[in-house]
């Protein structure tokens, strides 16, 4: 436990200093959210400020992705760069490394989820969640976040270097694109539809959106915490399985 | 006394290729102890064997009086690594890496930061403490490398390569931390492909070759056992005129230099110099008898 905390507040300290890390985690967001609004808003949806409250969630969610996509590089970092190697003759779990990557990751992008709600407050978007529906917001948005961030820190770890970590998370990053978060998935073509529809962002985004307009999201937030559990317990078993196979390699 | 570290055996294959073909090897408390071959003779993969990094397939190995196969944590409360790939945090300065280290190693905050700070001013890192390591050179890397290993005190520390591509100045001072960690009682195994290291810093050196250890002695006796030392006559411009087997005593080369006299090798104004074989010939000379 302590291990992990000392681990935890060394990734926290990574995020600060890491000046890519940062602006990945906090200015991109912030520079989405405005772009999504003011640049395709109007063509989108007829209106900038009807289109704010429609994408919402999905920035969230695709900066979620591009915050966690860092812990795929900061995992194979230490699994290539020589500190694993030291952990792992440490008496102390060396799976902790990467759990600390994940814990900074989650609280990254929480503040930087805060940070999108707060500036979209500003541009005039309106939520109407009550009390009880934030609670289930920041419940689905934390969820996400810990199973995204486990599945890039599965990249991390199966990755032979920093820059194959980087190249192989780029397809998740890809995936809120394919689902609700940007334009409704009835207006896309049917073969597109089915994967979008069916695609673990769209329960997600969808979720987000009805609670955050204080409507009820009926069973899209429960499609998303299964899901959301779903991935986190698969990418924390494939990173498990990976991190046990590489330490008997040479 | 029991050794440190008491290997029997070790074996260890990946795929159809054997980097282990049965290694023994001891170490000693307070003895520096290395592990001397060339690229690929196996000195990693017995480090690792030996830090529990890696298992073995087969034989057994004692290190601090524990089983590594079966006794890991025991082992690893007891060892400190230092791995050929300089194992420091870029990010983070040298007194934050130390902290991290000391934190891990069951240390509380207060006294993990003043370990810090005086392990920081004895590897003369002062200047550079503010500084991510990520800028500093590589001797200051190694060094860091070196201290995060004393952070508590360890009864047995690996050193894989510890030396390598560091400048003389670089890796003179690192000696002097490798000397102190076994003056204070540790048994230091370190691994080297420099004949020169072990010859400066060991007391006893394994040659590992093939995956075998196939000479062990101190640095004399290794000498020693490719044989006696030689007269050489030179010109002043040093190019070698005659030379001379000898004992290498001063009866010997005075006997030597007479013998050479007679045969009139000896010109006017010629030099003379008396050559021990070096590690390197030893290295050369048991290697070739073991293939």
């Amino acid at each position: 436990m302590t291990a992990t905390l000392a681990l935890t507040r060394r990734s926290m300290l990574h995020s600060v200093r890491d000046v890519e890390t940062l602006l990945m985690s906090i200015m991109l967001p912030v520079a989405l959210l405005l772009i999504f609004t003011y640049v395709f808003g109007g063509a989108l949806a007829g209106s900038t400020t009807e289109y704010l409250d429609y994408v919402v969630p999905g920035i969230i969610v695709v900066c979620a992705g591009f915050g966690a996509a860092q812990t795929a590089v900061a995992v194979a970092r230490d699994m290539n760069e020589g500190l694993m190697d030291r952990f792992r003759t440490m008496d102390m779990p060396a799976s902790a490394a990467v759990t600390g990557h994940v814990v900074a990751s989650v609280a990254r992008n929480l503040v930087a989820s805060t940070l999108v709600l707060v500036v979209a407050v500003a541009l005039g978007f309106r939520p109407a969640a009550s009390p009880a529906q934030w609670v289930a917001v920041g419940g689905i948005v934390a969820l996400y976040v810990l199973a995204i961030t486990s599945l890039f820190a599965a990249i991390g770890v199966v990755s032979r270097s920093v820059e194959a970590a980087s190249g192989y998370g780029f397809g998740l990053l890809f995936l809120p694109y394919l689902s609700s978060a940007f334009a409704p998935v009835e207006t896309m073509p049917g073969w597109l539809q089915a994967f979008a529809a069916h695609q673990p962002l769209t329960p997600v985004n969808d979720a987000l959106r009805s609670l955050l307009h204080g409507t009820d999201p009926g069973t899209d937030a429960l499609v998303a915490t299964v899901w959301c559990v779903g991935l986190t317990a698969l990418g924390l078993a494939a990173a498990g399985w990976a991190f046990t196979r590489r330490a008997q390699r040479p | 006394m029991t050794a440190a570290i008491h290997a029997t055996g070790l074996v260890k294959a990946f795929g159809d290729h054997t980097v282990l073909a049965g290694v023994d090897l001891t170490a000693r408390r307070g003895h520096v102890t290395a592990l001397l071959g060339s690229n690929g003779a196996g000195k990693t993969t017995t480090l690792n064997i030996l830090t529990t990094a890696m298992r073995a397939d087969g034989g057994t190995a004692l290190v601090a009086g524990h089983d590594v196969a079966t006794d890991r944590r025991e082992v690893r409360r007891a060892i400190a690594v230092t791995g050929q790939a300089a194992t420091v945090d870029g990010l983070l300065t040298a007194a934050e890496n130390l902290e991290l280290i000391g934190r891990l190693r069951g240390l509380s905050r207060a006294a993990a930061r003043a370990k810090a700070a005086e392990l920081v001013a004895a590897s003369g890192l002062e200047d550079a403490a503010r500084r991510q390591v990520s800028t500093y050179s590589g001797g200051m890397r190694r060094r860091l490398d070196l201290a995060l290993s004393m952070v508590t005190p360890a009864q047995v520390v690996f050193l894989d390569e510890p030396t390598t591509g560091l400048d003389t100045r670089a890796r003179n001072a690192l000696w002097g931390q490798v000397r102190g960690l076994a003056r204070d009682g540790a048994a230091v195994l370190l691994t080297t492909q420099y004949l020169e290291e072990a010859d400066a810093l060991a007391d006893q050196v394994h040659v590992l070759h093939q995956g075998r250890v196939v000479a062990t002695g101190t640095p004399r006796q290794l000498k020693e056992r490719i044989g006696a030392a030689e007269v050489v006559v030179m010109t002043d411009g040093g190019v070698e005129l005659a030379r001379e087997a000898t004992d290498g005593s001063a009866d010997g080369v005075r006997r030597a230099l007479d013998a050479l006299e007679a045969r009139g090798a000896v010109a006017a104004g010629a030099r003379i110099d008396v050559r021990r074989p070096t590690l390197d010939d030893a290295f050369l000379a048991l290697t070739e008898e073991a293939a």
